[in-house]
């Protein structure tokens, strides 16, 4: 099962739920072209809801970073919500934890945007 | 002391990265693996294959990536192959250290050294052959498996 995301807003928040596998090909993929798409809108507060991404690989490990990165030097800011386990354990150990902001309770999430 | 071996000769595709992560994930759970060694095996087959493809053979439709599983009665020993220059082992950056933990790549081989018990790579001019070994639940040498 590849990856799947769909966007909604909630008070000027972009949150996007994806679901599936972030991995090498159509997954980043995926990814990529939803947080442009975004960004092409100016829309820059993006809250990643991954509680659905049941598998990650080290090309979506970079793909997050990559959006990160991209989001932050538009001025914008990227979050992510509703780590799995195993998402939880491998931002962990490449040391991506304490570098992505990361929240578990969506309505916490939505105000701490700046 | 039972021995299985298999061996496939695969194409240099992104089918063949999802391909050898099944395969391995479906004989790591035959060996014995709980669910969660089961994903960390076939994750570090998953990018050892992503190496070989990309990295290795870079997608050369004249390149084959062979993948070998063999079970002894103690180890689980995968051993993935390409036909690329081979790797260099002196070019391969930390991910952790800080001015690399916002790149966008290269985490594969930390990946698979952290979720193997032992990692061998042989690069050579004709190309790369990667052995992965992880110890087999239950098994006489398997005090790492017993300890976490």
């Amino acid at each position: 099962m590849s990856m799947k995301a769909s966007t909604r807003q909630i008070d000027g928040i972009s949150i996007v739920d994806c679901s599936g596998r972030i991995t090498l090909g159509e997954g980043s993929i995926t990814l990529r072209d939803t947080v442009r798409d975004l960004l092409s809108k100016n829309q820059k507060k993006i809250l990643l809801n991954l509680g659905e991404v049941n598998y990650i690989d080290s090309s979506g490990i970079g793909e997050l970073v990559s959006a990160f990165t991209t989001v932050r030097n538009q001025g914008g800011e990227l979050k992510l919500l509703n780590l799995t386990k195993k998402v939880h354990d491998l931002l962990q150990i490449t040391k991506l934890y304490t570098v992505f902001d990361v929240k578990d309770d969506e309505a916490v999430a939505v105000k701490s945007f700046s | 002391m039972t021995e299985d071996r298999v061996s496939y000769t695969l194409d240099s595709t992104l089918e063949t990265v999802d391909n050898a992560e099944q395969t391995a994930s479906r004989i790591a759970a035959e060996a014995g693996f709980d669910d969660d060694e089961v994903m960390r095996i076939g994750m570090a087959v998953r990018e050892a294959a992503v190496n070989a493809v990309l990295h290795g053979n870079a997608y050369d439709p004249g390149k084959k990536v062979t993948l070998d599983f063999e079970k002894t009665g103690d180890d689980l020993v995968i051993t993935i192959r390409d036909q690329g220059k081979g790797l260099d082992l002196n070019n391969i950056p930390d991910p952790l250290a800080p001015e690399n933990l916002l790149k966008t790549s290269g985490r594969g081989i930390f990946l698979i050294r952290s979720f193997m018990d032992d990692v061998q790579i042989h690069p050579s001019h004709t190309g790369t052959e990667i052995k992965l070994i992880k110890h087999v639940p239950g098994s006489t040498e398997g005090g790492k498996e017993a300890s976490q």
